[in-house]
């Protein structure tokens, strides 16, 4: 059955706020990288965004119950995709991450795992059809995420894996768990990161200690503190008004680490203080309400459980991000959504942004 | 097949958007703390990232001799240092740079292993001070080794040879053990080039200047991206020394080899006009970093290069004490009249005391004892006098203090008496003890400063004066006082004195280098030189025969002698250790005495030759006979000195001195 869907139920709103957060970035990454080897990223950042727009239009007509029918086989492909990234994948930086495909185009495909999870998940609670959850599954929901996330955490990514588990948590929180159980898997994931802490064998010293560093960054202020004091310090100097765009010296001076990627909202705070930071923050919230928005007023459960899971992750990437350039949260290496400079980041942003146009104008189908 | 009918329960939703709410609103505040509480704070750390102070360093005063030639300068010596740019892998470089810069590659290992935890855009400094071979090296190799960086910088150049090296000293960087215990060099930043010795430490606050500043915005890698404000340096103040470079000269040809000391002075003054000490060191070798090596060979040496034996040795006088005797007898009344048979030796508490001439000097009387430096006169005269009579008097002449010299590390030598042996071995003085102290044996020990002020003094006629080596009216007043207040000595006095004894002694001193005197091989014809020689046992000879080293330990030779022999104008001591008798000391005072009255009659003649000629007094590197030029001819030019350096090589061109130049 061909639905019919007009453009005229596009959320052009949602896209608006979209578009100025993405135009900040990139004015942002101009600034941040003029005086680094790293000029003219914005120009890169500024065709990931059209081929994002596009494949956010193309997307949108795509139905999400076809991607919910084909889900298992996607989902598949995804686990194999994620194991020939650790057989074959290219090491950088001691990491593998990427798949190099034909073209010299390199593909992490980490990235794109968090949509397949989002459509997963939302389909696996759809099917159990709102009776309530038993233990059984609730186990199959957490395996149906941990797979992907330890094969991602093996590469090593924790950022990345780290993101896969508001997916779980949103699905289950919607799917219907109640709060006795709730309650035990708290206490059971409490205990849990407290053995896996200690056991030493699953996260590596380098990423402990980028854990703890943040709460002390002055004990290393040449490893993974100098990075969170630098970030402290630029975000600091901002002030309440900013040093002016390019001219944050933290900035420019490259004190500041990746100040195109990961601490980009640190550039951007120390170049435009405490009240661009508020406007980019208003921003964000604007964009999640409309999210939100669109959820309740989805037409089925699976389009409110798809549109959820892509908030649990932007709200999780921005906590986590900007808590980590102000010191809040340990170093992650997770970039903040529609600011960082990075294709596969924008892409799943925008793929996601696609998924929820067409949950929005599939509403009033049916 | 799906349930697509069933909606969500609102509620959920909703607290989700308060959980969203409650995310945003942490980072809100944690933004608010950072940004509107904090932002002063981190601004200023902001500030403190991206501004480097780069210190400019002062020129080190130069020193001049009282004529106002140069004898310290400053040389532009050029460092290398290895960059870790990011990039180039230096490491396998390394084999090349080694040869290149005449090291091997296990001491870059052991620079790199030291430097191991310094921040990467810090560069290492691989050598100092290098010769115009390896910098031609890394000049050449530029595009391949692009880690190598030369830096420039001002370093000290001495004369060559160790000429005046103990009254000089030498500069070192300050030590940390200076930086924490000493209260002198609180203000002083590691890494300072300070006075280690010499002139070069006592003067340091003067020499030093005070280094100035340049604010510099670097990026995180410590690369230069602009400049702020500069605070100039001030350069040190060059200082004139009271040394004359001719008497100098004569000093040091006179010692040589010898181990010893001599010092030179204007009796007038105090200004003191040669100071020599053997073995000598080269303080070049201080001012490129020296290896360890070659610093503990310095400080292990048993003949101790690196000190000043004119004002650090303290040693029994032997004879040369006969004359603060006399002054003591003549002054009590003791000694006019005195008149002893000398056969050889005499008796005195049960004990024989020899005289160093066994078949003795027949009838004595005050100036054959003096000039003939009969032993059983003195013994006679000590035993009568007293210890604390003889203490007095050489206390008065400022024995057992020091002079308060303005050179760092003076010994104030031992003079005994009553109270010194009670103090020093809680007990009493016996009467035995002080015939030895007649000849200046015993407990008595002086330093060369000390002997030569002391006689001096006595033949003008009780006037002492401070020796010092910097003339006090190039100081600051308030320095000045500082100075003297820090080197605390008997300093300026006068002890009056009976024009009678006074006379009597130095006419008896005037004999000595006459035939019938000890040291008539020291007479120059034509200059009125009078002295008085000594030769101490090094160790008493009971205990030398108990040693064994009867044989091989050696008496130290002194002779004290001025000219003229009243109201003289320059007085030499010279402390020839192991050189067994006082009259081959006499013959190297002659020498010098004669160099300074040559010199004072061809300036009063005007007789100076017209044509300066150059001195070679300056080299750095050890291989002299390849000249390169370095750098092009470094012309140093100072108020119309002219001082050239050519392939490490420095020339003095010594002005003719003016007659205008002494002052009589």
């Amino acid at each position: 059955m061909r639905r019919f869907l007009s453009f005229r139920d596009f959320d052009w709103t949602l896209l608006g706020f979209v578009m100025i957060l993405s135009i900040i970035s990139i004015l942002e990454i101009y600034s941040a990288t003029m005086h680094t080897k790293f000029v003219g990223f914005q120009k890169m950042q500024m065709l990931w965004l059209l081929g994002g727009l596009v494949a956010m239009f193309v997307f949108s007509l795509i139905d999400y119950h076809i991607l919910l029918d084909f889900i298992h086989w996607i989902y598949g492909f995804c686990v194999v995709s994620l194991v020939a990234v650790l057989a074959v994948g290219t090491k950088v930086l001691g990491a593998r991450r990427w798949i190099k495909l034909p073209g010299g185009i390199h593909f992490q495909p980490s990235e794109w795992v968090k949509l397949i999870l989002i459509v997963a998940v939302a389909r696996y609670f759809v099917g159990l059809a709102g009776r309530e959850l038993t233990w059984k599954d609730i186990f199959k929901a957490m395996a149906m995420v941990g797979v992907p996330m330890l094969l991602v955490l093996k590469q090593p990514d924790l950022g990345t894996a780290l993101t896969y588990s508001p997916i779980l948590l949103v699905g289950l929180f919607l799917g219907g768990i109640d709060w006795r159980k709730a309650g035990i898997i708290i206490l059971v994931g409490l205990l849990a990161v407290g053995v896996v802490w200690k056991s030493g064998k699953v996260l590596k010293p380098y990423q402990k200690a980028r854990l703890t560093s943040f709460m002390n960054p002055d004990d290393d202020p040449r490893g993974t503190g100098y990075q969170i004091r630098q970030s402290l310090i630029a975000v600091g100097d901002g002030g309440v008004f900013g040093r002016g765009a390019t001219k944050g010296t933290q900035t420019q001076g490259d004190f500041l680490p990746i100040p195109y990627t990961d601490f980009i909202f640190a550039a951007f705070c120390e170049e435009h203080g405490f009240i661009g930071a508020m406007v980019v923050l208003l921003l964000y919230f604007l964009i999640l309400m409309r999210l939100i928005q669109n959820a309740q007023t989805a037409a089925d459960l699976p389009g409110t459980l798809i549109v959820m899971g892509v908030v649990a992750v932007l709200i999780f990437q921005i906590a986590v991000n900007i808590g980590m350039v102000i010191g809040l949260m340990p170093v992650t290496g997770i970039p903040l959504p529609l600011m960082s400079y990075g294709g596969s980041s924008v892409l799943f942003t925008f793929l996601a942004l696609g998924m929820v146009m067409n949950v929005r104008m599939s509403r009033f189908v049916n | 097949m799906l349930n697509r009918e069933e909606k969500l329960p609102g509620i959920k939703l909703t607290i989700i958007q308060y959980v969203i709410v409650g995310v945003l609103l942490i980072l809100i505040f944690g933004l608010w703390r950072l940004q509107v509480v904090g932002a002063e704070n981190y601004h200023a750390l902001a500030e403190a990232n991206r501004i480097r102070k780069v210190p400019i360093l002062a020129p080190r005063g130069k020193l001049f001799d009282r004529e106002g030639r140069l004898l310290v300068d400053n040389y532009p010596s050029v460092s290398c240092f290895l960059v870790r740019e990011q990039g180039h892998d230096y490491m396998a470089d390394l084999p090349m740079i080694a040869r290149g810069l005449n090291m091997t590659v296990d001491q870059i290992d052991g620079i790199l292993r030291k430097y191991r935890t310094a921040p990467k855009y810090q560069p290492l400094p691989l050598k100092q001070d290098i010769t115009p071979d390896e910098q031609e090296f890394i000049e050449a190799h530029r595009d391949e080794f692009p880690e190598l960086e030369t830096v420039e910088e001002q370093r000290r150049l001495y004369p060559k040879d160790g000429f005046a090296a103990h009254v000089i000293g030498y500069v070192g960087e300050v030590s940390e053990d200076m930086l924490n215990n000493d209260p002198k060099y609180a203000y002083y930043e590691p890494g300072d080039v300070v006075g280690k010795s010499g002139v070069e430490q006592s003067y340091d606050a003067l020499l030093r200047g005070q280094d100035g500043s340049q604010d510099v915005v670097v990026d995180s890698h410590g690369r230069e991206v602009g400049k702020l404000g500069t605070e100039h340096a001030v350069p040190g103040k060059s200082l004139k020394l009271t040394i004359d470079i001719d008497i100098q000269r004569a000093a040091e040809n006179a010692l040589g080899d010898r181990n010893g000391a001599i010092v030179a002075m204007d009796p007038h003054t105090g200004e003191v006009l040669a100071m020599v000490s053997r073995p000598i060191f080269d303080p070049n070798a201080f001012a490129v970093r020296i290896g360890r090596e070659e610093w503990s060979k310095l400080i292990t040496d048993p003949e101790h290069p690196l000190l000043n034996k004119a004002i650090q040795a303290q040693l029994a006088p032997g004879s040369t004490f006969k004359i603060i005797m006399a002054a003591a007898g003549l002054e009590e009344g003791v000694a006019q009249d005195l008149k002893v048979h000398c056969p050889g030796g005499a008796s005195f508490y049960g004990r024989y005391f020899k005289c160093w001439v066994h078949s003795g000097h027949g009838e004595v009387e005050i100036s054959k004892g003096i000039y003939q430096s009969c032993d059983v006169f003195f013994y006679t005269l000590a035993n009568k006098l007293g210890i604390e009579k003889i203490a007095k008097w050489a206390h008065a002449f400022g024995l057992g203090q020091k002079t308060g010299i303005d050179l760092p590390n003076e010994v104030a030598g031992t003079m005994p008496s009553e109270e010194w042996k009670m103090k020093n071995y809680h007990q009493k003085w016996y009467a035995g003890e002080t015939i030895s102290v007649g000849i200046g044996q015993g407990a008595v020990a002086a330093t060369p400063v000390q002997m030569a002020r002391a006689l001096a003094g006595i033949a003008s006629g009780g006037t002492l004066k401070r020796p010092h080596v910097i003339f006090p009216d190039e100081l600051p007043e308030d320095y000045r006082k500082a100075m003297y207040d820090s080197f605390p000595g008997t300093g300026d006095k006068t002890v009056p004195m009976d024009p009678a004894s006074w006379e009597t002694i130095t006419d008896a001193m005037a004999e000595v280098l006459n035939p019938g005197g000890t040291d008539p091989s020291a007479h120059l014809e034509g200059i009125d030189f009078a002295g008085k020689t000594g030769s101490a046992q090094t160790m008493s000879n009971a205990l030398a025969a108990r040693l064994g080293h009867s044989h091989s330990v050696k008496d130290n030779a002194w002779f004290v002698g001025f000219s003229p022999r009243r109201n003289p104008d320059i007085v030499v001591c010279i402390l020839f250790e192991a050189g067994e008798h006082g009259k081959l000391a006499g013959r190297l005072a002659a020498r010098v005495i004669e160099a300074y009255v040559n010199k004072q009659r061809r300036l009063e003649n005007n007789l100076i030759a017209k044509a300066p000629a150059k001195v070679d007094v300056g080299a750095v590197w050890d291989n002299p006979s390849q000249p390169k030029i370095f750098g092009g001819k470094q012309v140093v030019d100072h108020k119309g000195d002219q001082a050239e350096m050519w392939g490490g090589h420095f020339y003095l061109a010594v002005p003719p001195a003016t007659a205008s130049a002494k002052v009589p």
